[in-house]
């Protein structure tokens, strides 16, 4: 086989890029997935879609991604309802240095057209009724924020990259990348061997090995974060309710079920995806704490997924001086599903070597060179 | 027999023709099918819907029954109110 380009990894970013790139008129392009449709990162997601961040960079990315999202149930003319519900994302600030952070943060917001607000304790508790207001200093709420189905999103981009030509193989690993004299030359996996001189990793949770297959480093690792859901019941809840300091996400999603999840600090850098009661017990006290009438659900299931952590929590997406035609989508740091849309759109014009507004730069590999030059993103759980 | 009046998955209230129409579509492993459809997803976690999927994925691509995997069954293996589960920690410390 030949192709113009082989994407590596299937999850939402591989399909956003697939899409993108045949969208613009990239013929014959091959992607590969060692897993099923969703098996990675995606399908383990919070299902979650947020613009407030601390980083101008995300922020924007956020945004164009969210501007997507809202057209995308026509553009990609999907058979199936991707479940886009834009009730917003309330924030809670819990210690004075987190209230004087989301001051900032709203500003930088607002500058690039994301409708934040900041509430007080009591206009929070209008917006979720059941919230527990008694460690809560002050609030932020985009309205525009909200949740996506990541299974459909990921089978709508899918059936629109299909539909334009894309051929993808699931279930279907690679193993080699062949170099020879500074350029690609193949892709070998369990039964085919694929011709290109263009590879894409946008391998998620194993983004690195990934890089090592092609001899290219990338400053990134993976960590297990666990989720919960509990049984579905009538809506309560219309904004996803974080907190950072309480180390919390909670939403009740269209089903009727609410998922929650938080992050475990001392979380190893590896490929763990288990579950284990550790966390089912520390989220379900902060869970009730609160948001209180939630301890009269019952959990049904829990599980894992990758984070795949770079060193400023911000995407590394572009090209790179370590091999010509290697182009990377990874380090999303618990955000590629939200940010999937702009990481196509973006990453298919570097590949095209078209204009784009982005700072592509800041997005570049090399701004690790100089740490000091980049923002750290604060706003993760 | 009216395929829309056969329920498949009762946690997800997935009925015979959802099912048949995903394999149509191409679909035919039961991790991606429970994604698409919610099989399995519900709190029985596949124990009353996951061995007539496992069938009908067999009979729709032709392959023995036992070569048909089943899904992944995650904890916790029945539900739990939160509060069962607050007490329990505050009973241990």
């Amino acid at each position: 086989m030949k192709a113009n380009v082989v994407i590596i990894g299937g999850g939402i970013s591989g399909v956003s890029i697939a899409y993108n790139l045949a969208k613009k008129g990239m013929k014959n392009i091959i992607v590969f997935d060692d897993n099923y449709m969703t098996g990675g990162a995606t399908g383990r997601c919070g299902a979650g879609v947020r613009q407030q961040w601390a980083t101008k960079m995300n922020c924007v990315l956020a945004k164009q991604s969210v501007d997507f999202f809202e057209r995308a149930q026509e553009e990609l003319g999907y058979h199936r309802d991707v479940e886009f519900k834009q009730e917003g994302y309330l924030i809670v600030a819990t210690t004075l240095k987190e209230d004087a952070q989301f001051e900032k943060n709203v500003t930088l917001q607002n500058s690039v057209g994301i409708p934040t607000k900041k509430l007080t304790p009591l206009e929070a508790k209008e917006i979720v009724p059941h919230l527990n207001i008694e460690e809560v200093i002050s609030a932020t709420y985009c309205k525009t924020d909200g949740h996506l189905n990541p299974f459909l999103m990921t089978d709508a981009y899918y059936h629109a990259a299909k539909r334009l030509g894309v051929k993808f193989f699931y279930q279907e690993k690679v193993n080699e990348i062949i170099v020879s004299k500074g350029k690609i030359k193949k892709v070998i996996t369990d039964n085919y061997e694929v011709e290109t001189n263009k590879v894409v990793n946008a391998a998620g949770g194993y983004a690195h090995e990934v890089g090592l297959m092609a001899g290219v480093e990338i400053p990134v690792y993976s960590e297990n974060h666990q989720i919960l859901v509990t049984e579905p019941v009538e809506k309560i809840q219309g904004p996803m309710v974080i907190s950072f300091s309480k180390n919390i996400y909670c939403q009740q999603v269209p089903h009727g079920s609410f998922i929650m999840g938080r992050s475990d600090k001392n979380a190893a850098h590896d490929h763990d995806i288990s579950s284990g009661h550790l966390f089912l017990d520390e989220m379900v006290k902060t869970a009730v704490d609160l948001l209180p009438p939630l301890q009269e659900l019952r959990v049904t299931r829990a599980w894992g997924g990758s984070y795949n952590i770079s060193p400023d929590r911000q995407p590394i997406i572009g090209d790179t001086d370590q091999l010509k035609g290697f182009y990377m989508a990874c380090g999303f740091s618990g955000h590629g599903f939200m940010f999937a849309p702009v990481t196509g759109e973006l990453i298919s014009d570097i590949i095209l070597d078209l204009p784009t507004d982005i700072e592509k730069e800041k997005l570049h590999i090399d701004r690790f060179k100089n740490m000091k030059e980049t923002d750290f993103e604060t706003s993760v759980v | 027999m009216n395929k829309d009046n056969v329920i498949i998955c009762r946690c997800e209230d997935v009925s015979l023709k959802d099912l048949h129409d995903v394999l149509n579509e191409g679909y035919s492993d039961f991790e991606t099918i429970k994604r698409i459809l919610r099989v399995g997803m519900g709190p029985c976690q596949g124990n009353s819907c996951g061995l007539l999927v496992q069938r009908e994925i067999a009979k729709f691509t032709k392959t023995p029954l036992n070569e048909v995997k089943l899904q992944k069954v995650r904890p916790l293996i029945t539900g739990v109110k939160m509060k069962s589960i607050i007490e329990a920690l505050e009973d241990e410390s």
